[in-house]
């Protein structure tokens, strides 16, 4: 046990723990904002594999890295505005509408990333982002390097859930969001159009989304592989009940999820006695559902999640 | 503009238009991405009909692959009724198809080794869905993501499987050993894989249809899930309604494991489903969740993934096409279901 605690405090473990939380951050904040409005997405696997697939590609067509970026985050928006048509504007199941979207999703990234790049035996790879490391910060012992010598979209996570909280909670945008999501016939009342509102919500998510996938491709792998997200996006989807919707706790979340799964890869590395490896990979989904296990009794949704507006009736 | 317009009744020819409209407009809107592809449209769809429906070979194949399909949309089906969201018919049909494997080894009468694997794989898949609908009636916790989640866990158990213990240590691949020969179903027409699961999962959904239909459980099931408050007045008791939605949902995708296992593949391996839980979810939407719509539903999806693996040697159109013919049935069906509920009607000026 002491190897393991030794390992924790280490900077290449505090990295790994900010390298995972990235992704997770994004999707997270980008699944509550949609929640929030009161749609459940559950495209979002398929979103970030999709948005993972053209950042990459636009990138290796291209070689520019925030071209790909860019191109990510269009997807994640464009797909979100698809999952909003379907479930905002025409009322559709948003878990039904959400499986749609995640299937096919995944299915035109495959379809696509085989038909631009053919079937090779080396899987063609991209010059990823180099660290940035910010001057004085990074010079701080351990947490420095850790934390202040990493990728620009690290760093973009990192400010994304300050800036979140404050639209969420600060701004009338931010005000109409959560009231359509908890209460859209009085919003409605008020002059606010929840039928846009919970479209740009989705679509703002989607984005989110979208930079989630674009650092998996482009950052923590440099590749486009099958399988890429692996779960990711339906983890995040439980981070934000555990979060309890708000950008803060979702953030937190996210860390301590990216420091079970850090744990995780640390304790498969080091081998520990003849436990097999998959029983490490399956720890954090058991750690998922054991935390909202615990956490659902006291979560409060948004009153409105899954539940379809329409103006004309009752 | 246009509006929609709750319609007080629904033409009955809608209940055969709608799923046949749905595919219409699939095969339409992936058409383009066969032109993408530089592939003739006609020619392709052409290979895939063929390939799959062609001849009496690629019918049998066609058939095989259905079975599956059928008993997890079966499963989806039954959940969906009872708005018990499980999207863990993955996961269950992986704890059947091991569940079963580790039966079909053991030496014993081959009959009593089918009756037992199919016992097995049922009560394996029924287990693995009980866990989100224990966690919803108990902890109220979201059944969609916890069975959604459940299916890497038990994805991961299965790795650990035959990575371990089941490792074929002769060869060092990650197979589990395969069941014995006289475990190994019947075929039933020479040279075919034609098996006895794939009577069994025709034979299945008439049955679910009968209990969905005529019997109180059944009834229950549907009161749930149109209106779980008046079912709790009227005196059901939710919970356990659930619970046994949630048991028959699993075992049903169960059988879709024990039927790969018995009938196809003889064995355990990592991709024993190329996602049969998640096409179940198509196949009941394009079904309307009706168990005898599964069938159908479950042929044409099949037939695509049969015919694009041909359709991809002969036009280089990659086959993941069939992935997105999936995803795309499932949404244009969701859109058709719309028409059911609603009508579009041209509105002046309207704001």
């Amino acid at each position: 046990m002491s190897v393991v605690l030794e390992q924790i405090f280490q900077v290449g473990f505090l990295a790994a723990i900010i390298r995972i939380a990235t992704p997770l951050a994004f999707a997270t904040l980008g699944e509550m904002f949609s929640e929030r409005a009161g749609v459940l997405n559950l495209g979002i696997e398929g979103i970030m594999l999709l948005s993972a697939m053209t950042g990459f590609t636009a990138t290796s067509l291209s070689g520019s890295l925030w071209l790909g970026v860019l191109a990510a985050v269009l997807t994640g928006a464009l797909m979100g505005a698809l999952h909003a048509l379907f479930t905002v504007a025409l009322g559709l199941s948003q878990h039904v509408c959400g499986i749609g979207v995640t299937l096919f999703s995944s299915g035109l990234a495959y379809f696509l990333y085989r038909l631009i790049f053919g079937q090779q035996s080396v899987p063609p790879s991209i010059k990823s982002f180099e660290t940035l490391p910010i001057p004085v910060l990074s010079d701080i012992p351990v947490l420095g390097p850790a934390v202040f010598n990493q990728f620009s979209l690290v760093y973009m996570a990192m400010a994304a859930v300050p800036l979140a909280a404050f639209v969420l909670y600060r701004t009338p945008w931010g005000l109409s969001v959560r009231m359509v999501g908890e209460n859209p016939r009085a919003a409605d009342s008020a002059g606010i159009s929840v039928i846009a509102t919970r479209f740009q919500a989705v679509i703002l998510g989607g984005a989110l989304m979208g930079l989630a996938g674009a650092f998996l491709s482009m950052v923590q792998f440099n590749a486009f592989t099958f399988g890429l997200v692996s779960g990711r996006g339906w983890v995040a989807i439980a981070l934000v009940v555990f979060g309890r919707w708000d950008p803060w706790r979702s953030a937190g979340a996210a860390l301590l999820f990216a420091f079970v799964d850090a744990l995780q890869l640390r304790m498969q590395a080091s081998g520990l006695g003849h436990i097999p490896y998959e029983a490490f990979l399956m720890l954090p989904f058991i750690f998922t559902i054991v935390a909202m296990a615990v956490m659902s009794r006291n979560a409060v949704a948004p009153s409105a999640l899954l539940k379809p507006f329409r103006r004309e009736e009752r | 503009m246009f509006r929609l317009e709750a319609r007080t009744s629904t033409p009955a020819w809608f209940n055969l238009a709608l799923p046949l409209l749905a595919i219409g407009a699939t095969l339409v809107l992936c058409s383009g991405l066969i032109a993408l592809a530089g592939a003739g449209v006609i020619e392709a769809y052409g290979v895939m009909f063929s390939a799959s429906l062609g001849d009496s070979y690629a019918i049998t194949e066609t058939l095989v692959r259905a079975t599956p399909m059928i008993f997890t949309g079966l499963a989806v089906a039954v959940a969906f009724r009872a708005k018990f969201w499980n999207i863990g018919a993955e996961g269950q049909l992986l704890a059947g198809a091991v569940a079963s494997c580790a039966v079909g080894a053991i030496p014993m009468p081959g009959p009593l080794a089918m009756l037992l694997m199919t016992v097995a794989g049922a009560a394996a898949g029924a287990a693995v869905a009980l866990i989100p609908a224990t966690l919803r009636v108990r902890f109220k916790v979201d059944d969609v993501v916890s069975s959604l989640l459940l299916n890497s866990v038990i994805f991961y158990a299965l790795m650990a499987l035959i990575e371990g213990p089941w490792k074929d240590s002769f060869s060092g691949y990650p197979i589990s050993p395969p069941i014995l020969d006289s475990a190994n179903f019947p075929v039933l027409l020479e040279g075919t894989r034609l098996h006895l699961g794939v009577v069994a999962a025709f034979l299945a959904a008439p049955v679910i249809w009968f209990l969905i239909a005529r019997t109180t459980l059944g009834f229950r099931i549907r009161v749930i899930g149109e209106n779980p408050e008046a079912a709790r007045y009227g005196g059901i008791h939710v919970e356990r309604v659930l619970i046994s939605t949630a048991l028959l949902s699993g075992a049903l995708a169960g059988l879709a494991g024990v039927g790969e296992v018995g009938g196809v593949h003889f064995q355990v391996m990592s991709d024993i489903s190329p996602g049969y839980g998640y096409s179940g979810i198509v196949v009941a939407m394009l079904a309307r969740l009706n168990p005898l719509g599964v069938v159908p539903a479950a042929l044409f999806l099949a037939a695509v993934m049969t015919g694009a693996e041909a359709m991809s040697r002969a036009t280089g159109v990659p086959a993941f096409l069939s992935d997105v013919i999936q995803g795309t049935a499932l949404l244009a069906m969701l859109v058709a279901l719309l028409f059911t509920a609603y009508r579009v009607r041209r509105v002046g000026a309207a704001r």
